[in-house]
C-alpha cells in the first residue's frame, strides 16, 4: 500500500438501500480502521437517506478478474442457450408454464 | 509498437461503440493522464470550493440559511471525496493527488479565486457557480471513464439543490429593501464574468479539446454549453428583476441564443497563473487545514495498530 505509514488505508464501501435488496458498491473511501470507514462511509454515501445498511471492505482483500480473462470466463455461456426458459417450446394451449 | 496501435483501436472501438471503459481495461497513456489531470483539478475545485462559502457560515442571515449553507458545503466535500476515489482508480494515490494540491502544482476552478464580500454572493455562487458547474457535470455523466461517470451521477443528483438554493436567495433579496435589491445586483456584476469563464478558454483555443471529444472525456464543447448557461441563465435573471452586466447582450432571432459580449481573457489567464484576488489565501488555508489535521491522521492510525494488536492477543 502507501509508504507514509500514516496513511490511512482504502475501504469499500457497500450500502443496502432498503431491507431486502442487495448490498451494492458505491465507492471507497481512507479510514483508519473499519468503524471509522463505517462512520466516514455513512457521512460521505448516505446524507439523503441512501441506505439503511452499511459494508465497509479493505480495498486490498478484494481479489478481481482480469479483463484479458472475460473471454476465458464468460464466453463458454454464450452458446447455452437451453440455460434459459424461453430455449423451450412448449406445446400451444398449456397453461401457468 | 504495432501492439501497441492495435490496443489503441480496440480502446477507441470501445469508446465509439459507447462502452465504458473500467479501471482494470488497457487505456493509452494519454487517456489516462488527460483523466489524472481533469480529475483532480474536478475534486481540487470542490475542495476549496468549501472555502469562499465557509466564510459565510457564522454570518447566516437565520437557522435557515445556515443549515441550508452547512449542508451545501457538507456535499462540496462529498462530492470531492467521491472524485479523489475516481482518480485513485486509475493508479495514483491520494496522497500524491492532495499534495498537488498543495504545492500549487495541481490547478483547480479559478472561480474559487474570488472573495464573497456580502451575503448576496452565496446566492450568487450557489446560482451562477454551481449552474455553470451542473452544465459540465450533466455532460460527464455520459464520460466514457465508468468510475468518473459514476461519481457524476450522483453528483448531479445532489448538486441541483445547490443552484436552487442560490437562485432563492437571489430572489428573496431582489424582492426585499433597495439596499438588499442592490447587493443582489453588485453580486450579479462581480460574478456574471468569472462564470462564464469556468467553461474555459473558447473552442478555437482550446487545444486539448478535440482529443477529449474523440476519447469522449468531454462530449460538447466550452462554447457550447456556456452558450447554453447564457441562454437559461439570463432568462433567470429577468424573473427576478435582476440585469446582466453585458451591454453587448442581445436575442438573435436567427440563432435562437443570446449574442454576448467579449470575456476578458487576460483576467482569465492572470487568474489561472495564480493572480486572482484569493489564490494566495486559499492555498494557505488548504495547507493550513492539512497540517493542522496530521496529529490527528497520525493518532487515528496508532489507535487502530493498538486496537488491532488488542485483538489479535
Amino acid at each position: 500500500m502507501s509508504e507514509n505509514p500514516n496513511n490511512w488505508p482504502l475501504w469499500e464501501v457497500f450500502i443496502q438501500s432498503k431491507r431486502g435488496l442487495d448490498h451494492k458498491h458505491v465507492g471507497s473511501l481512507h479510514a483508519a480502521d473499519a468503524q471509522m470507514a463505517i462512520e466516514n462511509a455513512r457521512d460521505v454515501y448516505t446524507r439523503r437517506q441512501e441506505g439503511q445498511s452499511i459494508w465497509v471492505v479493505p480495498a486490498v482483500a478484494i481479489s478481481a478478474s482480469q479483463p484479458d480473462d472475460a473471454a476465458m470466463l464468460f464466453d463458454p455461456a454464450d452458446d447455452k442457450t437451453y440455460r434459459h426458459p424461453t430455449f423451450y417450446q412448449m406445446p400451444e394451449g398449456a397453461k401457468f408454464i | 509498437m504495432t501492439e501497441v496501435k492495435n490496443l489503441e483501436e480496440l480502446f477507441q472501438a470501445k469508446v465509439d461503440a459507447e462502452l465504458k471503459i473500467e479501471p482494470k481495461d488497457w487505456m493509452p497513456d494519454g487517456y489516462r493522464k488527460n483523466l489524472v489531470r481533469q480529475i483532480s483539478q474536478h475534486a481540487h475545485s470542490e475542495v476549496v470550493g468549501m472555502l469562499p462559502e465557509g466564510n459565510w457560515i457564522t454570518r447566516a442571515p437565520n437557522l435557515r440559511r445556515k443549515a441550508i449553507l452547512l449542508a451545501k458545503i457538507q456535499d462540496e466535500a462529498g462530492h470531492g471525496l467521491y472524485l479523489y476515489s475516481a482518480v485513485e482508480t486509475l493508479g495514483t494515490t491520494r496522497e500524491k493527488t492532495v499534495e498537488d494540491l498543495l504545492s500549487g502544482k495541481a490547478k483547480y476552478s479559478s472561480i474559487f479565486n474570488y472573495p464573497t464580500l456580502t451575503w448576496a454572493d452565496i446566492g450568487a455562487v450557489g446560482w451562477l457557480v454551481d449552474g455553470a458547474a451542473i452544465m459540465n457535470q450533466v455532460m460527464l455523466c455520459r464520460t466514457s471513464y465508468g468510475p468518473y461517470a459514476r461519481a457524476m451521477v450522483r453528483i448531479c443528483k445532489e448538486e441541483s439543490f445547490h443552484q436552487r438554493q442560490g437562485y432563492e436567495i437571489m430572489s428573496v433579496l431582489s424582492k426585499g429593501t433597495p439596499a438588499q435589491r442592490e447587493m443582489a445586483q453588485d453580486a450579479l456584476n462581480r460574478w456574471w464574468w468569472p462564470s462564464l469563464m469556468m467553461f474555459g478558454p473558447s473552442d478555437a483555443n482550446s487545444p486539448h479539446s478535440a482529443q477529449s471529444m474523440k476519447w469522449k472525456i468531454k462530449r460538447q464543447s466550452n462554447d457550447e454549453l456556456r452558450q447554453t448557461f447564457v441562454d437559461r441563465t439570463v432568462q433567470q435573471a429577468e424573473v427576478i428583476g435582476l440585469k446582466v452586466p453585458d451591454p453587448k447582450l442581445k436575442w438573435n432571432e436567427s440563432t435562437q441564443h443570446y449574442d454576448s459580449g467579449e470575456i476578458d481573457w487576460t483576467e482569465f489567464n492572470n487568474v489561472v497563473a495564480g493572480n486572482g484576488p484569493c489564490n494566495k489565501e486559499r492555498l494557505a488555508a488548504r495547507n493550513k487545514a492539512h497540517d493542522d489535521g496530521a496529529w490527528v491522521r497520525e493518532a487515528a492510525m496508532a489507535y487502530a495498530a493498538k486496537k488491532a494488536k488488542k485483538q489479535a492477543a
